[in-house]
């Protein structure tokens, strides 16, 4: 995985709360059984019409969207399926980081393990950032902090294991492989 | 000794590592389900390291998300109209002759929906920590597991490690007591504490569901509500283990057998939250106060009671969910006209749940044009079913009995909902396009399911006449 120290881009913003796995990758992409190319699906039932056309009033289908590497979401994104299919598909499309009040447990854990920073910010920045689309801002991972266009800073809470591991670039599976002597002993202790 | 929950009883007992501020814990899986939508990247994982599934004694794998449910393409007399399902089917074929792994293929009697084939071979038991690349694995804490689903960088953890990096979740009690009225079932129960929780209320948290209602309930109820916990964003949600529990178990071909189970259950009998331990956040129920409930939104916390008003308050985004649901605020969903009814899903698809709907559509019709399309949740559902003759009574109405797995639930097997179309879904969501893009889904308990097969409108299985 590349290291990420911090990301500047302007936003998109998409400010429906509640946007859940299925709506940022529906279910019928998910027969894949690789992670590549799901970024031309992210959002696909609000992106497309049936006929397969760009639906031109959404975001993502607009000039400015594009190179934008943090998406600014309404409360509670990426609620219901597992799915990593979503962080693949919102990564693959472009996206570094997602901004909102509330991230959903599995979509931010499978968001850190992919690249994809998830931020929780307060209600009065986050009402600055929906009413504000496009400006541009850092998501500085390094000092944990968000920095608007005025130079207010927005410290924001990582776990500090998945942000080491974004920092430096290394993936979780090492970790754990290099925790088996403890495992086989907990397997040795408890007869598993 | 400091009174302690049952899920932190469990985590405990798991910790291979314990969390410090810079390090999650390594959290032992007793139990690993596996299918084949979330898990061909990680096997993928493992072949580029060059890694082995480390326990295959504890990982099962099953076949249910984009399996079709027509028997003709199921059991290939025909082809499977959706290449890329046929495709990752085969895959986890591979995936499992290659590295070890116990599959339950088409054609085995066990295979089925993944989180109700693990209660019924009794592998899912009393303080194991199971997982499964599957939000609904949540299902399993009706037996006071500690079950999560995860997602499929961390399915190739635990194929690689049997290990998971967690940091402990929160404690939410949801305190349950009375009786539920008659006519109204669990899956209303779990409806109206996910319309109290909101969508998001048990984010970061562990629910416990307790109280004397809860205790009433029946494993498959138990399981019912469980296995939307996810819907309230939660990350598990359990309950402690008692006589029904153990009953339930009881015999079943992977539980533990002869002395070996007299030791587990006394074993599991300790497996309940301490009197006066505490809980980071506590919510109380009255039971005896609901009335069945049915979805009109465009998520789970989106319900009412059948002759409820729809809330005319809300803001954009919630009057924009209505639009898409073609519905006006103020209205109640008694009588509004569906054209499908889709009764199954590991919400409730089992055994209990179509001898229900069996015993209410016994001797009626499926209203014209309605599509009525009945899945049992196992190959083994499917059998006892058959066995009862209850398929009989949904072919003689007018329903479609179909072969075990997700189906309609979402709309990656062949089985959808036109657009703009409505279903009464006995499923766990109603997400814009769950059910097919466009699709309109109203969940509901299969009481109503029924009800609404019968009438060809929303309807209250109480006044079938």
């Amino acid at each position: 995985m590349e290291p990420i120290h911090s990301i500047r881009s302007r936003t998109v913003v998409i400010a429906s709360t509640n946007i859940d796995t299925d709506q940022l990758m529906p279910a019928r992409f998910l027969t894949t059984t690789t992670r590549e190319g799901l970024g031309k699906h992210l959002f696909a039932d609000w992106r497309y019409d049936a006929a397969g056309q760009p639906i031109p009033s959404f975001i993502l289908n607009q000039p400015e969207a594009v190179g934008c590497q943090i998406l600014v979401a309404g409360r509670n994104i990426g609620c219901g399926s597992s799915r990593e299919h979503a962080p693949w598909g919102l990564y693959d499309y472009g996206f570094r980081a997602v901004i909102s009040t509330e991230i959903a447990d599995i979509f931010r854990n499978n968001s850190l393990k992919n690249g994809l920073v998830p931020v929780v910010v307060d209600e009065a920045t986050h009402a600055w950032l929906l009413a504000n689309p496009g400006v541009e801002i850092t998501v500085d991972l390094e000092a944990r902090v968000l920095r608007l266009p005025d130079g207010r800073e927005v410290s924001f809470p990582i776990e500090s294991f998945a942000r080491y591991c974004l920092l430096n670039g290394v993936d979780e599976t090492g970790y754990l492989l290099s925790q088996i002597p403890a495992i086989e002993a907990y397997e040795a202790r408890v007869g598993a | 000794m400091t009174a302690t929950t049952l899920f932190e009883k469990i985590w405990r007992a798991h910790e291979v590592v314990a969390e410090t501020a810079d390090t999650p814990a390594v959290l032992y899986i007793d139990l690993h389900l596996t299918h084949e939508v979330t898990s061909p990247q990680a096997y993928s994982m493992l072949r580029e390291r060059g890694l082995r599934v480390r326990r295959t004694d504890r990982t099962l794998a099953t076949m249910d998300h984009s399996t079709p449910t027509d028997a003709d393409q199921l059991f290939g007399r025909i082809p499977i109209k959706l290449e890329s399902a046929a495709k990752q089917v085969s895959q986890l074929e591979k995936n499992c002759a290659e590295f070890g792994v116990e599959l339950f293929a088409v054609g085995s009697p066990h295979r089925g929906i993944v989180h109700v084939i693990g209660p019924e071979l009794g592998a899912t038991q009393p303080g194991k920590t199971i997982v499964c690349g599957d939000s609904h694995t949540s299902t399993h804490g009706a037996f006071g597991a500690l079950a999560f689903g995860i997602g499929t960088t961390e399915v190739g953890h635990v194929l690689a490690t049997q290990c998971l990096l967690q940091r402990k979740a929160k404690s939410l009690a949801v305190n349950v007591e009375g009786t539920l009225p008659a006519g109204v079932t669990a899956k209303d129960l779990v409806l109206a504490i996910i319309r109290k929780l909101g969508v998001s209320g048990g984010t970061g948290s562990v629910i416990e569901y307790r109280g004397s209602t809860i205790r009433a309930l029946s494993m498959d109820e138990r399981m019912t509500v469980c296995n939307m916990s996810i819907e309230a964003g939660a990350r598990a949600g359990l309950i402690a283990p008692d006589e029904t529990t153990f009953a339930y178990l009881k015999g079943r071909p992977r539980a533990p057998q002869g002395t070996a189970w007299d030791e587990a259950v006394a074993q599991w009998r300790t497996l309940v939250s301490d009197e006066g331990a505490t809980f980071d956040r506590e919510i109380h129920i009255d039971a005896s106060t609901l009335a069945p409930m049915i979805t009109y939104g465009t998520h789970p916390g989106m319900s009412v009671a059948l002759d409820e008003a729809i809330p005319a308050q809300g803001d954009a985004v919630y009057h924009k969910a209505l639009a898409y649901m073609g519905l006006t605020a103020g209205q109640t969903m008694l009588g509004q006209p569906v054209q499908v009814v889709f009764l199954g899903s590991c919400t409730n698809g089992r055994l209990s749940d179509i001898e229900a709907a069996a015993a209410l559509l016994r001797g009626r019709k499926v209203a014209p044009g309605v599509q009525f399309l009945v899945v049992p949740g196992s190959d083994a559902i499917k059998r006892e079913a058959e066995a009862k003759g209850l398929d009989l009574i949904f072919k003689e109405a007018g329903a479609d009995w179909r072969e075990a797995g997700c189906s309609m639930c979402l709309g990656m097997n062949g089985d959808t909902v036109a657009k703009g179309a409505y279903c009464v879904s006995t499923s766990n969501r109603n997400f814009e396009g769950r059910q097919g893009v466009g699709s309109r889904t109203l969940l509901a308990s299969p009481a109503t399911a029924v009800a609404a097969a019968v009438a060809g409108v929303v309807a209250d299985a109480r006044q079938l006449t």
